[in-house]
């Protein structure tokens, strides 16, 4: 459970439950959507996941291993991508990429070799020397999406990767992840597009207000509603909570 | 282990470096003006016509002047933080990769340390320019260094616990500039009333410009004060830790 404790202008404390009595796990090498209408709390899960926030109360283990008991050993498998760009601003596209790759205790000879083939693959070698600033809007999503991969994270989480890219880029995008996961990665995601939880997920969980509705694979949650797409279960499941 | 550490602390340095370097030039440069027309204004200007005790009023505030200068350098070399966490948010990529907290703060601190330092140096060039009298000693290296650090600590912690870019700037306003020109730097604090004086004397700036100045006129400093600098340094250091690592909460 997360709760935010907030002091609003009048100096009184008021708070409010972002998730609650969540639970669920995620299998070695399984792409594992997180579905939820805005401010279900899906970020607030993967921050909690991603050792970024504090859980009110409850607990995360990878593999056995506390979060909070094991917090480096658990850092360094994890890659993340965020809803929002976070990038150093007043460092270059390969500058943001190399200190993502100190940070992560990678030698010199590996972090080039690394980051060449990632900015290759999203197209961005030709901007390695361009200031931050200067990308468009899909280039600084491709650049946050390749920057968690530089360590060779296990777990991936994705806080809605393909939020302004191109349909050819969201492919491409689409086929690294189903790449990562059969190498035996992880995928954690979370996004808006219905159809791209059902294109990539092996299971989904449905989230709104905080609380889990239900989670299963595609299939079975169209069966079990017998409606014809995921995007028709996932707006029948969230309507009724309202 | 201790590797680790030290290599987690060149990297958040190496990020720091990174920036600086490509504005060297344009940093040290902008650094020369205020300390400039202080020099001018009240070293050659106003105080020509000032006796002091021992020497001429140049060499009387060209400590002052690294004081306060090294307290406003540092302070304002590691505020950029404060963007960095509540605006750009890039923060959250130390906060979430396997590195030692610790080296967080403790590369940040010696970032703003070797600005400050660059341009002290740039001050002493101006002041021998003007002819003050200034011997630099090991001893005197310390004590500036040790106002770096702890005011640089000072602008971490602020960055870390202020939320709004108005209430960093009032930092300056309010709690810098004021001790820019009282903590000893251009007058001695005796003169000030004593109510006020009890106040000023315990501000770490205070102590840095007695002991600068004793130490760069060859006289007698004050042990005590170099105590004082170095609990301040540390209880800081401790505050600085622990704001950072509350940012995942
Ligand atoms: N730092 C915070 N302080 C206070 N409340 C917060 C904070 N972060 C999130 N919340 C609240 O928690 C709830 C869940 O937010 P969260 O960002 O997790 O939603 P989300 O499912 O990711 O939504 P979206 O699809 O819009 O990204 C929201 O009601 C939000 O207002
Ligand atoms: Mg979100």
């Amino acid at each position: 459970m997360k709760r935010f404790g907030h002091r609003g202008k009048d100096g009184k404390r008021s708070e409010k439950t972002a998730v609650a009595g969540i639970s669920f796990s995620v299998k070695k090498g399984e792409i594992f959507g997180l579905l939820g209408p805005n401010g279900a709390g899906k970020t607030t899960t993967i921050r909690m996941m991603t050792l970024a926030a504090r859980p009110t109360s409850g607990e995360i283990r990878y593999e056995g291993l506390s979060i909070r008991e094991h917090a480096r050993e658990v850092k360094e498998l994890l890659g993340i991508v965020p809803q929002h760009i976070n990038f150093d601003q007043d460092l270059t596209v390969g500058e943001n990429m190399e200190l993502h790759a100190r940070l992560h205790h990678m030698g010199a000879a590996e972090r080039r070799a690394r980051i060449a083939k990632l900015l290759d693959y999203v197209e961005l070698s030709d901007v390695v020397n361009d200031g931050v600033r200067r990308l468009s809007g899909g280039m600084k999503r491709r650049l946050l999406i390749v920057r968690a991969l530089i360590h060779r994270p296990r777990i991936l989480f994705l806080d809605e990767p393909t939020v302004a890219l191109d349909p050819q880029v969201r492919r491409r995008i689409w086929d690294m992840v189903k790449d990562l996961a059969t190498e035996g990665v992880t995928v954690f995601l979370t996004t808006h597009y219905i159809e791209e939880a059902e294109a990539l997920c092996d299971r989904v969980a449905i989230l709104a207000k905080g609380r889990l509705l239900d989670i299963d694979t595609p299939a079975n949650l169209r069966a079990k509603t017998n409606l014809p797409t995921l995007e028709e279960v996932f707006l029948q499941m969230t309507e009724k909570k309202k | 282990m201790m590797e680790q550490r030290l290599t987690d602390i060149a990297t958040v340095f190496w990020r720091d470096w990174v920036v600086l370097k490509r504005r060297l030039a344009k940093f040290l440069l902008s650094r020369m003006v205020a300390p400039l027309l202080y020099l001018v204004a009240f070293g050659w200007g106003l105080g020509r016509s000032i006796p002091v005790e021992g020497g001429t009023y140049l060499d009387f505030i060209v400590p002052g002047i690294l004081a306060l200068n090294s307290m406003n350098i540092s302070f304002n070399s590691i505020t950029p933080v404060h963007a960095e966490r509540v605006y750009h948010k890039s923060l959250e990529e130390y906060v979430s990769a396997p590195i030692w907290p610790d080296a967080f703060v403790l590369g940040k601190l010696l970032a703003a340390l070797l600005r400050a330092l660059l341009s002290s140096a740039i001050i002493c060039a101006l002041a021998f320019a003007f002819g003050a009298r200034l011997s630099i000693t090991p001893l005197f290296l310390l004590v500036l260094s040790m106002n770096c650090i702890l005011f640089a600590e000072i602008g971490f912690i602020a960055a870390m616990k202020i939320n709004t870019f108005e209430e960093m700037g009032q930092v300056n306003t309010y709690i810098l500039l004021p001790m820019s020109f009282l903590c000893g730097t251009f007058f001695h604090t005796a003169a000030l009333p004593s109510a006020l004086r009890l106040i000023i004397d315990a501000l770490p700036l205070t102590h840095t410009s007695y002991l600068l100045r004793a130490l760069g006129t060859g006289t007698d400093a004050s042990l005590a004060s170099l105590v004082v600098l170095v609990l301040y340094a540390v209880f800081l250091y401790v505050l600085c830790v622990r704001t950072f690592r509350r940012l995942s909460e």
